[in-house]
């Protein structure tokens, strides 16, 4: 295994710091409380995002993009999207 | 340094679909760090009246898919247009602007204005406000 695939490995498989269920909510909730979550974590954290808004995962990224943080992972199941966003700054 | 990204709304109107369609973009705006400047004229100043924003409605031609919707907001848990706008005032990147002239016409004074009003400003101070913005909308 290479050093790279593990480390994929390891964030897949480690607990996020923060987890925020924004199922059942609906543009511009999931965003809107994603980031008041951001604003209470510490830089290097990583927070877990649960949403079943079809615009969440789209959204979610701009948001991230915009803010300057890290897309760690995006799984899509069903018509839930779990997304992982490391703060950066 | 880099330059915030801004947004500028002119709300026209008072309905509560013009008003929902401003306070998700602000909302979105400032939860991506953009600015978001709304300045209200005519009906949207209207709207700003103590009071008035939370008994909007849907205009005159959708008035029967009024119920509908309403119930459906509260199946969503969906905050009102005031309640969004109330929690965009707990951030310095969200400003609301009471356009004069409209007040004078239709007899508004400062204290019939709710208290989230920023400041009442003229054409040309909006203007030099969205003259830089990324984004600059008619609602």
């Amino acid at each position: 295994m290479s050093d790279n695939s593990h480390s994929v490995t390891s964030i897949m498989t480690t607990k996020p710091d923060k987890t925020i269920d924004c199922q059942s909510l609906f543009c511009p909730e999931p965003v809107f409380k994603t980031r008041l979550k951001l604003d209470e974590m510490q830089i290097g954290e990583t927070l877990e995002v649960i949403a079943d808004d079809p615009a969440a995962k789209s959204d979610i990224e701009t948001l991230a993009k915009n803010l300057g943080h890290e897309i760690l992972s995006i799984n899509e199941e069903d018509d839930v999207v779990t997304i992982i966003i490391k703060k950066l700054k | 340094m880099i330059k915030t990204k801004k947004i500028a709304l002119v709300v026209q109107s008072g309905t509560i679909d013009k008003l929902y369609c401003a306070f998700i973009l602000a909302s979105t705006a400032v939860s991506m760090n953009w600015e978001a400047h709304l300045y209200f004229t005519f009906w949207g100043l209207s709207s700003l009246t103590k009071g008035a924003m939370e008994k909007a409605t849907l205009p005159g031609d959708y008035k029967h898919l009024e119920e509908t919707m309403k119930q459906n907001l509260k199946k969503m848990n969906y905050p009102t247009p005031y309640q969004m706008l109330k929690r965009l005032k707990q951030s310095n990147l969200f400003k609301i602007y009471a356009c004069t002239p409209t007040m004078q016409m239709f007899g508004t004074k400062k204290e019939d204005l709710i208290p989230e009003v920023d400041s009442m400003v003229g054409a040309a101070t909006f203007l030099n406000i969205a003259a830089d913005a990324d984004v600059n909308l008619f609602i």
